[in-house]
């Protein structure tokens, strides 16, 4: 995960490909560090953002992400 | 006849460089334009720099070198340094031809992060013969080393009516290979591939056939390797989003130094491509006739113009559009409801034609002299 100044957003970049990541994409990307699982990003997205039922959205695009292989 | 000046022009995010038309393979598909073999006058290490410094600016992060055979340049590690230092993901876009295990280390020292290598079949006869040159032993040992200096794998096949029926063992290539990423990719008719289309062009079955056996292989892979299958348009009802629309996206540079919206446009006559020798890659992407040409919805005549589809296909392909009615503003007629619907069955029925009759039409090569004879 990079940030582009240009496009003020971060960017994955792969062979052949190009992903623009918007903000709650990146806070999800961001704590996919090897520290937090699943649960626990769940947990400080919501304190963070002060919000609740979020774990479909978080869910979700973690399996995106895993599948795609932006996390591993 | 130019798109719309009011709307946000975006940035570009993909920049090919095409650092040379030389290369000592000669496949009958190629995507050089015909007369490559008359354009002179190779940008030098200054102009590349000076070109990657300015797309990087503009926003530009995927950057892929190509040619011809980009490793025939003997400042790709120099090109190669300063696309690192810039920011950008590099690829190397190889045949393979003429790689050492030497220069491996030394692009990856020079922060080169992929390398995409192209075999043209799994089968040494077909690949040296699709290739006009002995190079199969030597692909496959350059993608081995690939691995070994751990960059990620990517192999190309580019699939057509010679090698389709390979398709299982195309994939299993891959797979033996270790390749992280297989591209796929049909051939697209333009350029040379347009030439040889009533010999290359797989029927509707053979094409149906593949089609399946792939998307059921990328299944049992997933997680390991990952398939891109690009479609052949001439099958489809609707044409694909070419370039991702117009001067959004993509920007191409052809060794010249001509600036391109997509690879294949200074094919198209009547369009004026800019050159960074004259102009700056900024201007050439805000301002340049060429770039602004296809912008936007303006141009579109009908069935285009009124067609809800416009915002998702932006028409099609212009270069297909070109080589298949003779105007580059016409719909695409890889779309079901162009009016010149029946060159698109035109060119299906010729390559049908010439399979049944035992692929009698010989395959005409990429190389200078055919470039000179035909241009």
């Amino acid at each position: 995960m990079q940030w582009e100044e240009t496009q003020k957003k971060h960017v994955i970049l792969y062979p052949e490909g190009i992903v623009e990541l918007n903000v709650p994409s990146t806070e999800i990307l961001k704590l996919c560090d090897g520290a937090h699982n699943a649960e626990e990003i769940l947990a400080e997205l919501e304190a963070k953002f002060n919000q609740t039922g979020l774990k479909n959205d978080i869910f979700s695009f973690l399996e995106v992400a895993i599948e795609n292989g932006w996390v591993s | 006849m130019a798109g719309s000046v009011n709307q946000t022009i975006t940035s570009p995010r993909w920049l090919l460089a095409e650092l040379t038309y030389s290369c000592p393979l000669q496949c009958p598909y190629c995507a050089n334009p015909i007369d490559f073999a008359s354009i002179k006058n190779e940008l030098g290490t200054d102009d590349w720099l000076r070109v990657l410094s300015e797309a990087r600016a503009m926003g530009a992060v995927q950057l892929g070198f190509s040619g011809g055979e980009p490793l025939t340049r003997q400042d790709l590690p120099i090109l190669v340094k300063h696309a690192r230092q810039l920011g950008y993901f590099s690829n190397l876009i190889t045949s393979g031809y003429g790689m050492t295990e030497a220069k491996i280390v030394e692009l990856k020292e020079a922060g080169l992060d992929h390398i995409q290598v192209s075999i043209q079949s799994p089968e040494k006869t077909l690949n040296d013969e699709l290739a006009g040159t002995e190079s199969f032993e030597h692909k496959k040992e350059v993608a081995h080393l690939v691995k070994k200096h751990g960059y990620p794998m990517v192999l190309c096949v580019v699939v057509h009516r010679k090698n389709i029926h390979q398709i299982r063992e195309i994939l299993d290539m891959a797979t033996e290979l270790g390749a992280d990423y297989l591209e796929v990719a049909n051939t697209q008719y333009y350029g040379w591939a347009h030439l040889n289309r009533d010999q290359l062009l797989p029927t509707k079955e053979q094409f149906e056939e593949a089609e399946a056996i792939t998307q059921a292989y990328k299944e049992t892979v997933k997680g390991k390797m990952k398939i891109y299958y690009v479609i052949p348009d001439f099958y489809e009802d609707r044409p694909k989003a070419c370039m991702n629309g117009w001067g959004t996206t993509f920007l191409t540079i052809a060794p010249d130094g001509t600036a391109l919206p997509c690879h294949s446009a200074r094919e198209l006559p009547g369009l004026v491509c800019p050159n960074v020798k004259d102009m700056s890659v900024y201007d050439i992407w805000h301002h340049s006739e060429a770039f602004n040409h296809f912008r936007g919805y303006e141009w579109m005549k009908e069935p285009c113009r009124s067609c809800p589809e416009k915002a998702k296909d932006f028409g099609g392909c212009h270069c297909q559009a070109y080589l298949l009615t003779g105007d580059m503003h016409n719909t695409d007629p890889a779309c079901s409801l162009s009016p010149d619907r029946e060159r698109v069955y035109e060119a299906i029925f010729k390559a049908r034609n010439d399979s049944e009759l035992g692929n009698v039409k010989p395959l005409i090569f990429r190389n200078p002299k055919n470039s000179k004879a035909l241009a």
